[in-house]
């Protein structure tokens, strides 16, 4: 559905969008993850077209959008955004935002659409109500309904929930999933947050400094990021030093860790192992033993941060019950299905 | 704020309080309490005045040269400052009230606040007619308001006076000032002193059938668009005429005096009266005599190209050079009195 | 202001979360401004009920039809032409980038320093039958040549447009610099041209702003006398001072002045109810995207921004800077030091005073709301649209009625003279009456942006009373601020009616030199004067809109 390839942008002089390219096919949530100042915002305005790109390509549908000599006016391309800060319109109300964005049918028409999309984001009596009145939650559902109404071919979204507080953040995430799939609509979001980001996405992209580093799926970018910033960037982890001692293993302080390894990198090469906390298990009976330095308590689980005997930090996710105080050692086993190394230089 | 020395100490802190609201702690030290005579120097004479101060700093400049009395003075418009003296009562530091145009200066009597004043100096100095029938205020210049017309297009045989204007002669030939400037409803109010109403509004009315263009803003404009071409006569003050011939000798417009008219040339005056609550009465008094004398009336003449109220006393060469005129001698207090009338008819007559 | 941080312990937005007599302060603290400044509408009030004579039966018959018809067409051109200029300019500076837009920001201000009357008499200088202009026309095409005539209406209208669209400009830029572009692609997004976006939500959405500046253009215009007098154009303005003036009834000058602010009133009324329940933000930082045109766009722009301001100020001052050498060695001395020295002064302390008074009123219909609280706040803005003659006397009466009844009492009398007339405190006070809209308008609808949330986060930090002031809203409010300032400063400069009448002895301005000489005529030798006001003005302006930007 959305193609763009090799895209190149730049304010004044400094690129902000570097040689980007992805896909995202027809009816699926694509997130692009980053930290803030990586381009992501500027990416997205590219798509919209109130950027004219430098470099590459952009199409959608197979439709050519944007080029280093082609600018598709952003109001002719049937591509619906909304803004991290909604930008709804002030000075009118909820349900004429929604008709606003539906300008050009006759005025009942536009009312009733409006209407109905504003009951599909369950603000149906509040569509009299003006932007003022409206608590964050519900303005950003207006501004969902608004640009959803028109039907667009792409939805763009940026930083969708950094506005909202957690539990809001949650539940709108799977609302706004759960409509999106109701509707067949494609879309593309802009995200910091990888929870986030994984509770909506179906393909995630990370940015940094304006290059895509990976575009894949959610669970092969955090189970095999392509770079160790990817890896930091989309979870929580601890990397070990450790020599390749097989196709399936590697040698660490703690031990022998074994699991699928990608890159088929010769024994005794210097690696960094990445662990996260699912990798490292709680488990009274094993002699290895670390040090509990400090816990935070996340309801169905601890997240433990441990120091080993020879000084090495890891964090382990361990099921709440498991209550330990700090300053204790408690036993623990790594279990890794795959691991992921990168080369030490 | 400045109190005079002797207020009662209870007094004081209420009072004290009560200015710490109203009124400011800078004002300039020469507040003169009537009761304030400890100082030996002369005592002060304020003037509130709606003339210009570039024409009357020089003639109170000599006065304080001539007599050491120091003189201060505030300016502002003729209506402005009779209402600050009648609001101001018997709290007013103005001595003297300075303004143009007989109108002004009978409706400064009309509203109290000026007083009679007897002093034999200024009766012989000014003529009866050019002061007020009650001495409440007296001329200290005189001002013609006549007729200019383009010396290349107009023979000056043609013309009569105020009321020729108005024939069909002068269509599309004439420009006039507006009638908002107390100057013209001044000389309507004369010309229906010595007309009458009905016969005033004929001629108003003429007048404006034979405009060439809309009314000026002021005399100056008006001359320079004579000067232009725009127009050939209009009425305007002599002085502003000087003012240009002065700056440009060959000036194709010339001054003509409607001698033959009925009651003669218009005249206007500015003049002076000493404020009913005046602090400092005899000290208005003293200036406003020096002022009717010849070094005055010199000064007060030729700074502006007027002409002296005082007859003594001898125009200036350039403006003597105009040539002499007959005056109207109707006392100039009937401009007052008949100007609300003029405006209503100047109203009813479209002159804007 | 010292019991603000009590007071704002309340959540501000409700009425129905006040605290019992908390409020009290506040609403005093209102009444008593909107007793001061509304001193004039109370005096004109009490002119309802005295006689005078027919002078209304002769203003109904053969002035006033006249007079309201113009003063109507008057300000509906002055309305349109400050929106069309005003709006237009701050949308291309606060959106756009074009060659010179730095420069533009804030020399489009600058015809705000030239007092209308001096840049209509230089303007009919250059364009009247007498000027250049014709005289070149009718060496070209003949006498009879009919030269293209405004007249009196189109004149009065230009000249004003010209001086007051930086009302609209400086108010309405602010806004578009925020929200100006986001606007556009909203619009977009949903599918509009950026013309049909820059109508129908660009505009929309700054509607507050246009209006607020667009309303004190109105005012101010409906107040002037000076440049309608200049072209002899009829106006209620002109109607008022005849029937004073020439027909000497100061009562029938005061109840027109009266029907003139009751119709100013209404027109606010009627946009405020227009507005509804809808509300307006511009709040945020200023957005640094601007919009990209092509060259030729880009160009024409440029020449758009820089012919406004050739016409509403380089001609003007070029002509006046002119005349200014030409009579500089007669009229040059060193009193011009005195007088400048008198002008800065008098319009840095009303600066001050009336941003800190309208500072006060904002936060105090903040904090203390209510009908009878905004109908006060609304009555002490109105007397910007009154004359400012009529004004000064409607301020000078009751205060100098007041010394008089001081001397009278026994508390003073026999005592030697008080006047309470002779400070500064009345010049302060009648600049207040009349400016007090000017500092009111940014500033209350820039703390209507403030959220209560903010004031809470801060007062959670342990922030409270004057800290809060000094650390959260002033900081919030700091443009806002500099644009009261200014606009006062600026007013205050080319002020007269108000400083002739109540200036302390020696207290001459640069505009009471202007005064003393066009009041004699003598227009070339006033250039020098209004030159330096234009220049004194100009020195706030560069500054003040640098540091906005």
């Amino acid at each position: 559905m959305l193609e763009i390839s090799e895209l190149g942008h730049r304010y004044t002089d400094a690129p902000v969008l570097d040689d980007v390219s992805l896909t995202l096919a027809a009816g699926r949530i694509g997130c692009i993850l980053g930290p803030s100042g990586c381009g992501k915002t500027t990416l997205l305005r590219c798509i919209a077209g109130f950027e004219r790109i430098e470099h590459g390509e952009i199409s959608a549908d197979g439709v050519l959008l944007s080029s280093a000599n082609l600018h598709v006016p952003p109001e002719q391309r049937r591509i619906g955004m909304v803004f991290q800060d909604y930008a709804l319109l002030p000075h009118l109300s909820a349900a004429e935002n929604v008709a606003f964005a539906l300008h050009g049918r006759p005025r009942r028409d536009s009312r009733v659409l409006a209407l109905r999309m504003l009951q599909r984001v369950g603000l149906e009596r509040f569509a009299e109500r003006y932007p003022h009145e409206l608590s964050g939650g519900q303005q950003q559902r207006v501004a969902l309904a608004r640009a959803l109404a028109p039907e667009p071919r792409l939805l763009l979204m940026d930083e969708p929930f950094s506005n909202l507080d957690v539990g809001l953040r949650h539940n709108l995430g799977h609302e706004v999933r759960e409509l999106l799939g109701q509707l067949g609509t494609t879309a593309l979001v802009a995200m910091h947050d990888h929870h986030d980001a994984f509770a909506l996405a179906d393909d995630v992209g990370v940015l940094r400094r304006g290059r895509l580093l990976q575009w894949d799926s959610a669970y092969r970018l955090y189970h095999r990021p392509a770079d160790r910033f990817v890896a930091d960037f989309v979870g929580k982890g601890v990397w070990l030093e450790g020599r390749v001692s097989s196709a399936s293993e590697v040698e660490t302080e703690l031990g022998a860790i074994g699991g699928r390894m990608d890159e088929g990198l010769p024994a005794g090469t210097p690696v960094d192992v990445l662990l996260r906390p699912d990798d490292v298990v709680h488990d009274d009976d094993s002699p290895l033993q670390a040090e509990v330095i400090s816990k935070q308590f996340k309801g169905s689980e601890f997240l433990y941060e441990l120091r080993t005997a020879s000084g090495a930090r890891l964090l382990s996710s361990v099921p709440s019950h498991h209550d330990h105080p700090v300053g204790r050692p408690i036993g623990i086993r790594l279990q890794a299905e795959h691991i992921v190394v990168f080369r030490r230089d | 704020m400045r109190l005079s020395p002797s207020v009662r100490p209870g007094s004081g802190l209420l009072l004290a309080a009560f200015l710490l609201a109203a009124c400011s702690s800078d004002t300039p030290p020469a507040d003169s309490g009537s009761g304030d005579t400890a100082a030996p120097a002369p005592q002060p004479v304020t003037v509130y005045s709606a003339r210009a101060e570039q024409l009357i700093q020089p003639i109170f400049d000599a006065y304080t040269a001539a007599t050491g009395v120091p003189v201060r003075y505030t300016t502002d418009s003729e209506q402005p400052l009779i209402q600050k003296l009648k609001a101001e009562g018997q709290t007013t530091p103005a001595d003297l009230l300075l303004t143009v145009d007989a109108g002004n200066l009978w409706y400064a009597a009309e509203e109290g606040v000026l007083r009679p004043v007897t002093s034999t100096v200024l009766e012989e100095n000014i003529p009866g007619y050019l002061q007020d029938p009650e001495n409440q205020w007296f001329a200290l210049s005189v001002r013609a308001r006549t007729i200019v017309y383009d010396t290349r297009a107009v023979d000056p045989a043609e013309l009569e006076g105020y009321a020729g204007l108005a024939d069909d002669q002068w269509r599309g030939r004439l420009c006039l000032r507006t009638s908002a400037k107390v100057y013209n409803q001044s000389l309507v109010a004369m010309l229906i002193a010595e007309l009458g109403e009905e016969r005033t509004e004929e001629i108003v009315r003429g007048w404006v059938r034979n405009l060439a263009t809309d009314v000026f803003p002021n005399d100056t404009k008006l001359i320079e668009a004579i000067e232009a071409g725009q127009c050939e006569v209009g009425i305007v003050n002599t002085y502003y005429f000087g003012r240009l011939q002065k700056e440009n000798p060959d000036i194709p417009v010339a001054i003509f005096w409607p001698d033959g008219e009925a009651g003669g040339v218009h005249v206007n005056v500015s003049g002076a009266g000493v404020t009913r609550h005046a602090p400092n009465p005899e000290g208005a008094i003293a200036l406003l005599e020096w002022m009717s004398q010849e070094e005055a009336q010199r000064l007060l003449g030729g700074e502006n190209m007027e002409y002296p109220s005082n007859p003594e006393v001898a125009p200036d060469p350039l403006v003597a050079a105009w040539g002499d005129f007959t005056a109207s001698t109707r006392n100039v207090a009937e401009a007052g009195l008949f100007q609300e009338q003029a405006v209503k008819l100047m109203d009813r007559a479209g002159y804007r | 202001m010292a019991d603000i941080g009590v007071l704002a312990a309340r959540r501000p937005s409700g009425a129905r979360r006040r605290a019992a007599g908390g409020h009290r302060g506040f609403g005093i603290a209102i009444g008593l401004i909107a007793l001061v400044a509304s001193a004039p509408l109370l005096v004109a009030l009490s002119s309802l009920f005295a006689d005078t004579g027919d002078v209304w039966p002769h203003l109904l018959q053969y002035v006033l039809p006249e007079a309201l018809g113009n003063t109507l067409l008057l300000a509906s051109g002055v309305a349109l032409l400050t929106m069309l200029l005003g709006v237009s300019l701050a949308w291309f500076v606060a959106t756009c980038e074009f060659p010179g837009r730095r420069f533009f920001n804030w020399a489009l201000l600058l015809p705000m320093a030239m007092p209308g009357y001096v840049l209509g008499f230089a303007l009919a200088a250059f364009f009247e039958y007498t000027g250049p202009v014709q005289g070149t026309w009718r060496r070209l095409f003949g006498d009879s040549a009919p030269f293209p005539d405004v007249g009196a209406a189109g004149a009065s209208i230009l000249t004003l447009g010209l001086v007051l669209y930086p009302y609209v400009y400086l108010i309405t830029r602010q806004a578009f610099a925020t929200q100006g572009v986001r606007a556009l692609e909203v619009a977009q997004s949903c599918g509009l041209s950026p013309w049909r976006g820059f109508r129908r939500v660009a505009l929309p959405m700054a509607r507050p702003w246009i209006a607020a500046g667009t309303g004190l253009a109105i005012m101010e215009c409906l107040a002037d006398f000076g440049t309608v007098q200049l072209y002899n154009y009829t106006t209620f303005t002109t109607a008022i001072y005849r029937a004073w003036y020439g027909l000497f009834s100061l009562n029938s000058a005061l109840q027109l002045s009266l029907v003139l602010v009751i119709l100013v009133l209404c027109a606010l009324l009627l946009e405020r109810r227009f507005r509804g329940r809808a509300q307006f933000t511009a709040g945020g930082r200023v957005n640094p995207h601007r919009l990209r045109l092509s060259r030729g766009r880009r160009l024409a722009i440029s020449c758009y921004c820089g012919a406004v301001l050739f016409i509403a100020f380089g001609l003007p001052a070029s002509l006046i800077v002119g005349w200014s050498i030409d009579s500089f060695a007669a009229e040059f001395d060193a009193r011009y030091w005195q007088f400048a020295a008198n002008s800065l002064a008098l319009a840095s302390l009303a600066a001050a005073t009336i941003g800190g008074v309208a500072l006060l009123l904002a936060f105090a219909t903040r904090y203390a709301p209510g009908r009878v609280n905004a109908a006060l706040a609304r009555v002490a803005t109105l007397g910007y649209a009154i004359p400012g003659t009529v004004l000064a006397v409607g301020f000078f009466v009751p205060v100098a009625a007041a010394s008089r009844w001081l001397n009278e009492s026994p508390l003073v009398s026999g005592n030697g003279v008080i006047a309470l007339q002779s400070g500064l405190t009345v010049v302060m006070l009648a600049y207040l009456a009349r400016y007090l809209a000017v500092a009111h308008g940014p500033l209350d609808s820039a703390l209507l942006r403030v959220r209560s949330s903010v004031e809470d986060a801060a007062r959670g930090m342990g922030v409270a009373g004057l800290g809060l002031l000094r650390r959260v809203h002033l900081p919030i409010l700091k443009p806002a601020i500099v644009t009261a300032l200014l606009l006062v400063f600026v007013d205050v400069m080319k002020e007269l009616p108000i400083t002739l009448m109540t200036r302390p002895f020696g207290w001459d301005t640069l505009a009471v030199r202007v005064f003393q000489l066009t009041t004699e005529g003598e227009w070339e030798r006033a250039a020098l004067p209004a030159l330096a006001i234009v220049l004194a003005g100009l020195v706030p302006v560069m500054l003040l809109s640098r540091r906005n930007d």
